[in-house]
């Protein structure tokens, strides 16, 4: 390997990547290519269709819809809430402190995400919650509803979903330049009108694409369920972590792999989208 | 999955402020996000307090540091994080900075590869790393070694963003000439030219890395490494107040660390603003 190989410049530049990309193929590369190939594979290293077969089969099938459920039902919620805040924020005056406080909370609430929040709603609304028992105090008896459900495991993503989209949605609501407005109502045109054809058609790519990176945030998250209900909750992530830790019939060894294939794919077409829609808004965003 | 960003620095709102109903309706949407925003934390802090017989008292906090195990795992959490941000640095520092002098036409692909870990969630890479070193050596495998590795991986996105956004800021093309012209090696110019330069967006990608790894659950549980968060799991499932202050004690310092970040992004932000 003489340098003299090296016959122009340009190769050897490339050689200073050698360490990144080295990094990234042994501990990116390698575990998600063993996956993706696992899928692909029985137990003994020959080439099948049955992992496939039996990840969307019965039970792992209903994880992939009440995954994809409550990923769709939080982004929705999240998106519309996160939305109705930026726009409530966007009316104060600019430099306050109101915005001040907005950021920074998104910013950090976005990473409360997993074990802290999980607990953090068990010491409110659990069956010991300080919530639970204010309401108790007041008559009101809210025991039967569980953390450990559909509506409890909603309530709790929405804690990290409505800042996400706050952080995301925020830059377009802003980019939306006054000028346009005036210029609307300067020929006539009504509230309702600058919104339906100036506004709302502008808003609806980031809008679009916020909400599909909700859905991705959402569907790959596992730590908070997993420490909120201690695995009874059915979703995907929570079934491969079931699967790697042995709880399966013999000869299933690598369902793990193909329900992990399964999220890849999902996550990486929402994200996917996510992209294409976030170069469309950067065309007219500053 | 985001960074501190400043919201207040957008100027081109005062047409739009709302009147009457509009402002109503906006203070109502926001008392209501801050009361389900606070409530579970004011909620955390309270059933940490909680003593015997509808008391309260610091005794939670107090034995906190005596459980078993406790010590342990936020010291093996702490490692973490100082070893990711070395490795993350050692390796994206001059990677960024060599992309941005030599190969600007890589940039696109070089931060394509970096988001990459966004599209794998966490159990899957943990299932990957699973399959993939079975056989790998035990003292990597078996050791919370493989955590720092793979975490520095999950980092990839907010560092990489972080770093290329502040090599974008400044004169590099220039400062590096400068340094070589005077006779400096590679490594010199790397650190005593580039590296003081880069110094916020250095400690941002650093925060941003340890914030992430003192919170990281998953793949430490599915690998069977005990780090802080997962002893406060396991602690929950016989003492709900001590996971609940152990949790709070994760969420403290990581909020500090971003708090921190933003802070020193914002005297940046006025400095570089003066200085214009």
């Amino acid at each position: 390997m003489a340098e003299t190989k090296f016959r122009n410049r340009r190769q050897l530049d490339l050689l200073g990547l050698l360490p990144f990309l080295a990094y990234v193929v042994v501990f990116l590369g390698v575990p998600t290519v063993s996956v993706v190939v696992g899928a692909f594979q029985d137990d003994a290293g020959g080439w099948t269709l049955s992992n496939i077969g039996a990840a969307v089969g019965d039970p792992y099938l209903h994880a992939f819809v009440v995954s994809t459920e409550i990923s769709a039902l939080t982004a929705v919620i999240g998106a519309v809430v996160g939305l109705a805040i930026a726009f409530a924020v966007s009316a104060s005056p600019p430099g306050g402190v109101l915005r001040q406080v907005v950021s920074t909370a998104s910013g950090v609430l976005a990473y409360f995400a997993g074990v802290p929040l999980a607990f953090a709603f068990i010491a409110a609304i659990g069956s010991q919650g300080l919530v639970t028992k204010w309401l108790g105090a007041l008559g009101l008896d809210i025991t039967g509803f569980s953390l450990f459900g559909f509506a409890g495991i909603t309530l709790v993503y929405l804690y990290f979903q409505i800042p996400l989209m706050v952080l995301v949605i925020f830059p377009a609501l802003e980019g939306l330049r006054p000028q346009w407005q005036e210029a609307a109502s300067n020929l006539g045109a009504s509230r309702w009108q600058y919104w339906r054809l100036v506004g709302g058609p502008l808003l609806l790519p980031p809008f679009l694409g916020a909400l599909m990176l909700l859905f991705a945030n959402a569907f790959a998250a596992y730590a908070t369920a997993a420490a909120l209900t201690n695995g009874i909750i059915p979703l995907v992530p929570i079934q491969i972590a079931a699967v790697m830790s042995g709880n399966v019939a013999v000869g299933q060894e690598n369902l793990g792999n193909a329900l992990g294939l399964g999220m890849i794919l999902i996550v990486g077409l929402a994200l996917a989208g996510y992209a294409w829609m976030q170069r469309r808004t950067s065309r007219w965003l500053r | 999955m985001t960074a501190v960003v400043d919201l207040s620095a957008t100027p081109r709102t005062a047409a739009r402020r709302k009147l009457g109903k509009g402002r109503v309706a906006a203070w109502l949407v926001l008392i209501i996000a801050a009361l389900y925003f606070l409530i579970p934390i004011a909620a955390s802090v309270e059933f940490s307090l909680r003593g015997v017989h509808d008391t309260h008292d610091l005794s939670t906090w107090e034995n906190l540091f005596g459980q078993p195990g406790f010590l342990d795992n936020l010291v093996t959490s702490l490692e973490l994080a100082a070893g990711t941000v070395v490795i993350t640095l050692v390796l994206m520092v001059p990677t960024t900075a060599w992309v941005h002098l030599r190969l600007p036409r890589l940039r696109r692909l070089i931060e394509a590869i970096c988001v990459l870990p966004l599209v794998i969630p966490a159990v899957v890479l943990a299932n990957g790393v699973l399959v993939a070193f079975r056989g790998g050596p035990s003292w990597i495998t078996g050791t919370p070694v493989i955590l720092a590795l793979e975490y520095v991986v999950l980092a990839l996105p907010f560092t990489y963003r972080t770093l290329d956004a502040g090599l974008s800021a400044i004169p590099l093309t220039t400062l590096v000439e400068a340094g070589r012209n005077l006779g400096a090696s590679w490594l010199t110019v790397l650190l005593r030219v580039v590296v003081p330069n880069l110094r916020t967006a250095i400690l941002n990608a650093s925060i941003l890395s340890a914030a992430m790894v003192l919170g990281e659950f998953t793949i430490a549980n599915l690998l069977l490494m005990n780090t802080l968060p997962v002893w406060t799991v396991q602690a929950g499932q016989q003492d709900g107040e001590v996971a609940t202050a152990a949790s709070m004690l994760i969420l403290i310092v990581t909020w500090a660390l971003l708090l921190l970040m933003s802070v020193f992004g914002q005297r940046g932000a006025r400095r570089t603003g003066r200085s214009s």
